[in-house]
């Protein structure tokens, strides 16, 4: 009881922390048609850029600041970059993209070197929330999940309660009214791909303190974000939310069981050794296979239903 | 279809000749120090990137993932060398064939999930492909060795001819043999109907769908034979470094290859053997010298995707096409001026680079910077004022040229189109 409640926990708040990486992808997705492949470098560049700004003025001010100064290079790289791309098609946008991503760790190397940075979490937020039988929950964590509904809370109510969410709205599926009506859609797009990076950094604000800030960072949650948005459906804000959280309570939960096939089929009576055959397969623990359980779920999803969970087109 | 009565195709053989004399004779002539290994790799990078190249270029199909065939198919063949029973029986010049038809197999099992779409989405299923298969290959360390990798001895069996495969000459060789072959082979794919109907797919799959072609299955069985030749330079690569290790199915070795391709160009067959020089050049020489080649690497693919998204196969074809119109005569000295002046910014801004580099990352060992035998001292003004100099001179210059250089240029390409136009009509 105490270890599924906590496990589960544990694995929403990792959830909403993929949820913010993947809302940003989705929503440039779904209105540019890229893939924005360095978007988990964005990610990373909030992590390092509130570290910076926190060891100067504080944790507070970090984590308004470093998301607007990601959105904004996300910005400039939408517009001297990808924008003069947009007439070749989407693969040489994505391939802009992924040579985005090698640049960003490097140059990412060049200014904070190659080991990790110590990017601590602010003394006012560090401490037990609640401790429930004998665990505590950190209020850290506790944290993160607010500020990522809060996040949520915002995207929604921006994108379908204000005039500005409805000409995005609006540029996501006649971008070519909405450009007769006298709005400048390539601008519109701009600050959409600025927002998404501005939210991969906020992600990088709270989730760099919260597991390490070091230049691999971009790559261990990179292609994760991905199978979020397969396995949710392409452009589908929803089903993004519900495959973050999916895929982190499972990640969450697999990494804390310690059992294999071996253990049930010894469990029940059989007796397997090392003689068995297949026993290397046997032998595995959920635990050891956490890792390709998100990337099974992809090739499952993409097998069963081609569109994703919540998708609309194949 | 384009019927042609040719007896004779003199210039097919003679560029196939002359393909072939090359690689015969580029032993000899670069045989100092470690060339013969870094020509080696090149043979294998350039059998992977005209694999690839089969995906990207003939079928627009951007995989993240072709890694996993070359890789899985060099497993097969360490374990073919390594293996007393079936394995033993087969000799080491074959060995690439056991990596070739192990890299088949999986093409058939996992390209039957990647092809079933195109474009982003076969794009993100292959990057989530490659992931899976590098997570299960640290999962079985048995069979993939762990994170050491699995090792072998290439000697092995009776020489036959007295080819051992001991010196690194003979392995020289062998790549290049199958590395001809492979090309060629590759080469006839492009002649196929498969071929043609590879380049329909990718250009128009709903026509292709209308004229009664299911664009899946020619996607499918175009990915089995690329993943084919992947194994068989998998296999090479298994022979030439005697080690194979999860790395080799990486979604980094991936990366690679697709830039390595889209440098060298890939609407061109020949792009990719561009491509592998320019690769191997940056991530085996380069990263002897400097720290920083990975920055190098990256920004010349960003630069090349954002100024000549056809590679450098396209730059040369385009300089030779003004060359074969007898126009190079006006271009020459603007381009001159242009490349000049480029090559002073790039300087500055290379050395620059290097400065920041020694700042940042080997700050432990002083501040005393040395390249090419000069030493620099990071720490002073000096040498900033110089790289700043370099960087504005260059700047500027090209602000100055590159106006007048286009405008040779468009004029020229004008001149050339029309000449084009009234020799058609």
């Amino acid at each position: 009881m105490e270890f599924t409640l906590f496990t589960l926990l544990n694995g929403v708040s990792y959830g909403l922390l993929l949820f913010m990486l993947s809302s940003g992808l989705t929503l440039i997705f779904s209105m540019m048609g890229v893939l924005n492949f360095a978007h988990a470098s964005f990610y990373m560049l909030g992590a390092y850029m509130a570290y910076t700004i926190s060891s100067v003025l504080g944790f507070w001010p970090a984590l308004v600041l470093a998301p607007i100064v990601v959105g904004l290079i996300g910005a400039l790289v939408e517009r001297y970059g990808l924008r003069p791309l947009h007439k070749y098609g989407h693969i040489p946008e994505l391939l802009f993209t992924f040579g985005m991503s090698y640049l960003i760790v490097e140059l990412v190397q060049l200014i904070w070197g190659r080991a990790a940075v110590p990017y601590p979490i602010p003394k006012e937020l560090d401490g037990p929330l609640f401790t429930l039988f004998s665990t505590s929950f950190p209020i850290y964590r506790g944290f993160m999940m607010l500020v990522a509904l809060s996040m949520l809370a915002s995207i929604y109510l921006v994108l379908t309660r204000t005039r500005v969410g409805l000409v995005i709205q609006a540029a996501l599926t006649h971008p070519d009214a909405v450009e007769a009506l006298g709005h400048n859609v390539p601008r519109i797009f701009m600050w959409v791909f600025g927002g998404g990076c501005a939210l991969a950094g906020l992600a990088g604000v709270i989730g760099g303190n919260a597991f390490v800030t070091e230049p691999g960072m971009a790559a261990t949650v990179g292609s994760i974000i991905f199978v979020v948005v397969v396995v949710g459906g392409m452009g589908s804000l929803a089903g993004a939310f519900v495959a973050s959280i999916l895929i982190g309570v499972l990640q969450t939960f697999a990494v804390a069981l310690d059992y294999s096939l071996m253990t049930m089929f010894n469990g029940l009576g059989a007796n397997i050794t090392e003689a068995t055959p297949g026993y290397e397969l046997l032998k595995l623990t959920i635990s050891q296979s956490a890792a390709i359980l998100p990337f099974l779920l992809l090739v499952l999803i993409l097998i069963f239903r081609p569109k994703g969970l919540m998708g609309t087109r194949e | 279809m384009r019927l042609t009565f040719t007896p004779l195709n003199l210039a097919r053989y003679l560029v196939w000749s002359g393909f072939a004399l090359i690689l015969i004779v580029a032993p000899l002539i670069f045989s100092k120090g470690a060339a013969l290994s870094i020509l080696s790799q090149i043979g294998t990078v350039m059998i992977f990137g005209l694999s690839y190249n089969m995906l990207l270029g003939q079928g627009g199909m951007l995989s993240f993932g072709h890694a996993v065939y070359s890789g899985l198919g060099a497993f097969f063949a360490i374990h073919a060398m390594n293996s007393s029973g079936i394995g033993a029986s087969v000799p080491t010049t074959l060995i690439p064939l056991v990596g070739g038809f192990a890299g088949m197999a999986f093409g058939v099992l996992f390209g039957y999930v990647t092809t079933k779409k195109s474009g982003t989405t076969f794009a993100m299923i292959t990057l989530g492909l490659v992931e899976l298969v590098f997570a299960s290959s640290l999962m079985f360390p048995s069979f993939f060795g762990g994170e050491g990798g699995i090792t072998t001895n290439r000697v092995r069996g009776d020489a036959l001819f007295g080819i051992s495969y001991g010196p690194q000459i003979q392995v020289y060789y062998l790549i290049a043999f199958w590395l001809f072959i492979s090309t060629i082979a590759m080469f006839a794919f492009t002649q196929t109907p498969l071929g043609r109907m590879i380049n329909a797919v990718r250009d128009n799959p709903e026509r292709v769908e209308f004229i009664g072609y299911n664009t899946q299955w020619v996607r499918y069985l175009t990915l089995i034979l690329s993943a084919f030749f992947a194994g068989i330079s998998g296999g090479l690569g298994a022979i030439n470094f005697e080690i194979v290790s999860a790395e080799n199915v990486s979604a980094i070795r991936s990366g690679a290859v697709l830039l390595f391709v889209f440098i060298g160009g890939i609407s061109f067959f020949f792009g990719p053997l561009l491509g592998a020089i320019v690769g191997v050049f940056f991530s085996v020489m380069l990263s002897d010298f400097t720290p920083a080649w990975q920055l190098y690497l990256g920004l010349f693919f960003v630069l090349l995707v954002r100024y000549a998204p056809a590679g450098l196969a396209s730059l040369i074809l385009m300089l030779l096409r003004v060359k074969s119109f007898g126009l190079f005569h006006r271009i020459w000295k603007p381009l001159l001026a242009v490349c000049a002046v480029s090559l002073v910014g790039f300087a500055g801004f290379l050395a620059g680079i290097e400065m920041l580099y020694h700042l940042t990352l080997e700050a432990a060992n002083g501040s005393i910077m040395t390249r090419f035998g000069q030493q620099i001292d990071v720490k002073a003004a000096a040498p900033w004022l110089v790289v700043a100099g370099l960087l504005a001179a260059g700047i500027v210059g090209y602000r100055r040229v590159q106006p007048g250089y286009y405008a040779v240029w468009s004029e020229v390409n004008a001149e050339i189109a029309a000449k084009q136009r009234g020799s058609a009509a």
